[in-house]
């Protein structure tokens, strides 16, 4: 596949990384493969701990020091990127690929006004003057669902609701027009009826503008409304990874479809909720072979010796023993 | 009284309970500016009971009110009108009555913040014991390996600090110490809230479990629809500090009335919905320090009407819930 002329955008090739701890070193991603087409979202979804948001943290180059990628590589349209030095991942990150965290708080300038930020964030990207600027401002936070654009865009981060800041966040994020989007629990800090509002609006702007987008979320529900090929991680590994539907509907992995079942449903009322009994690892005793096998009710004796890749299983791919004996 | 009247008595009843709150700026700043005092009204004129051995679950957005209730509920706030009951006792002498307070206890959202990281788990347990004079000596030990035992740790764990303990199991820690007062009515505040969804159903689970074989009455506070409908008999929807739909948790998920009720569970996203699209309905809730006037709904609702904007609704019976809608009352909804 020559690059480029496909549509895959984004490719990550056995990523590993690494913190470096008095105690040893706590390998935290561990081979991780996957691919982002243009135009596509890609849920990456998991429990605490489980590297998704370090997986994001990995594509855009902000690990936390003394975390390092000491494996693998991370490709944008063809082109390497986590091997770039930092002045030119920070021309990378903001116009190729943008960035939305959770707290819009804290990704915002509280002494700056939101115009401001926006204008800076576009003239540093895109050779426009601070008139158009400020006119390509007002239309992104038009079109980001700001009421009164043009008489807010003046004002401070802290004259707006959680949800109108997330919006202008989201507005940051897209104003230098990226080809992707990597959103860390863009909703986690709303409230419900404001998340359905942040999630409609990102998949819209996705959609128009072929953004591809990276959501890391732990809420599975938003992954399975938002899109189109979700992957679940677990002790730092891609379980399993596949069409969304397919994943929700029919996992492989046996993770994943314990964590499937363990989700309250709306629709209907179980006397008890399936559990997966244990807690996952913490990276200091990540156990021998697959991660999962201490907690897996289908554990074999290769699941505690050898270390599964992903392969097909079903209309997915999952990183477990169980599809290796089936295909043999 | 007979056994079979105090069966009957609801554990805890709230009657018309509001708590205001003084939110005003210090006074000195106040008058300079020429400001008024500004009240929050975070609970307005709530009324509920809840059965022995059941739960009732609140459920609302950030600011909803819930959590005040919630600690009016143990007695952590007092109501600033209406009446607030805990076996037919006023909450405020309950409190003072040791054998009637050793009766409620709470569970709360953050096990991080809630367990004291210098104790050693066992000290923890065993506090409530000690403090209500229910064993002694060696006794204590052994009733905190048995609460242990029963939440789902091993009596050895007793020795750890909650530090080396995961989020779900802190939580079971938090259970274990709510539980050592022997309490039959716990006020149990987002309590899986902070865990993820795996770790969640094992203490939902346990939750449930401890429910059917201890007897035990809960006030559940969420904002997860989900979790909620799991786990409550009675459900209570709040908006703005006031119960908006209340009834029978079946009834609501299978025909919610209210406009803001069918909001809710209209935005939840959900794994049934894979790839639909939906219309979020739009707007935000508003700041609670200035209501709107009538229905505090009204500016999202999409059924409003003038009456909305000026008329306050009342809680009136509407088939086998109770809702706080003009448009439910008077059938144009």
């Amino acid at each position: 596949m020559a690059g480029g002329a496909d549509a895959t955008l984004l490719e990550v090739r056995d990523l590993v990384v690494e913190f470096p701890t008095r105690r040893g070193v706590l390998r935290a991603l561990d081979g991780i493969s996957f691919s982002i087409a243009r135009g596509e979202v890609l849920g990456v979804v998991g429990e605490s701990g489980a590297g998704k948001s370090l997986t994001g943290a990995a594509i855009i180059g902000l690990l936390e020091p003394p975390g390092r990628v000491v494996g693998g590589e991370i490709r944008l349209d063809g082109q390497r990127i986590d091997n770039l030095p930092q002045a030119a991942m920070r021309k990378v990150r903001g116009k190729r690929i943008g960035a939305i965290f959770q707290d819009p708080l804290t990704t915002l300038n509280p002494l700056l006004s939101i115009g401001r930020q926006l204008v800076e964030t576009i003239r540093t990207h895109l050779p426009l003057s601070e008139s158009e600027a400020r006119e390509r401002a007002i239309s992104w936070l038009e079109e980001v669902g700001i009421p009164a654009a043009r008489q807010r865009i003046d004002a401070y981060p802290h004259e707006f609701s959680g949800g109108m800041r997330q919006r202008v966040v989201i507005a940051l994020a897209l104003c230098a027009e990226p080809e992707m989007v990597v959103a860390d629990e863009p909703t986690t800090a709303l409230d419900v009826s404001i998340q359905a509002q942040i999630i409609a609006l990102m998949k819209r702007l996705a959609a128009e503008h072929g953004t591809a987008v990276m959501l890391v979320t732990h809420d599975m529900g938003v992954i399975a409304e938002t899109c189109d090929r979700v992957a679940v991680m677990y002790a730092g590994r891609i379980a399993e990874i596949g069409p969304v539907r397919e994943v929700v509907k029919h996992p492989s992995h046996p993770y994943t479809s314990g964590l499937m079942a363990s989700i309250p449903a709306l629709d209907r009322k179980v006397a008890r909720l399936a559990q997966i009994e244990g807690a996952m690892p913490r990276l200091t005793t990540i156990p021998r072979g697959c991660a999962f096998n201490p907690r897996c009710p289908k554990a074999m004796d290769v699941c505690r010796q050898e270390k599964p890749g992903l392969r097909p299983a079903g209309a997915t791919m999952a990183a477990c023993h169980l599809y290796e004996v089936e295909n043999v | 009284m007979s056994d079979a009247m105090a069966a009957d008595r609801p554990v805890l009843e709230a009657e018309h309970v509001t708590r205001v709150f003084d939110v005003s700026r210090p006074m000195l700043a106040r008058l300079m500016a020429g400001e008024k005092k500004r009240m929050l009204r975070a609970v307005d004129d709530a009324s509920f009971a809840i059965r022995r051995g059941t739960t009732l679950s609140l459920v609302g957005e950030s600011g909803c009110g819930k959590s005040t209730v919630a600690r009016m509920a143990v007695g952590l706030y007092a109501p600033s009108a209406g009446a607030m009951r805990f076996e037919g006792c006023e909450l405020s002498a309950a409190r003072r009555d040791a054998a009637l307070r050793r009766r409620m206890n709470m569970i709360f959202q953050d096990p991080y913040a809630s367990l004291n990281p210098r104790w050693r788990v066992r000290d923890i347990v065993a506090e409530p014991i000690r403090a209500f004079r229910l064993a002694r000596g060696a006794a204590v030990s052994e009733r905190v390996a048995e609460l242990l035992v029963q939440v789902g740790l091993s009596a050895a764990d007793g020795q750890k600090y909650p530090h080396e303990f995961s989020g779900g199991q802190r939580q079971r820690v938090s259970i274990a110490r709510a539980l050592a007062s022997e309490p039959e009515f716990l006020v149990c505040d987002e309590p899986t809230s902070a865990l993820d969804v795996s770790v969640q159903a094992q203490i939902l689970n346990l939750m449930k479990g401890l429910q059917e074989r201890l007897g035990l009455t809960y006030l559940f506070i969420s904002h997860n629809l989900a979790v909620v409908r799991h786990m409550s008999e009675r459900l209570g929807v709040m908006y703005l500090g006031r119960i908006v739909e209340m009834g029978k948790a079946e009834a609501i998920f299978s025909k919610p009335q209210h406009p803001y009720t069918r909001l809710l569970l209209e935005a939840i996203p959900d794994l049934e919905m894979v790839g639909r699209a939906r219309t979020p309905v739009g707007g935000e809730v508003p700041s609670p320090i200035a209501p709107p006037p009538g229905c505090a709904f009204h500016p999202r609702c999409p059924l409003a009407r003038e009456k909305c904007r000026s008329v306050r609704p009342e809680t009136a019976r509407a088939g086998e819930v109770e809702v706080a809608c003009h448009a439910v009352a008077e059938g144009w909804g």
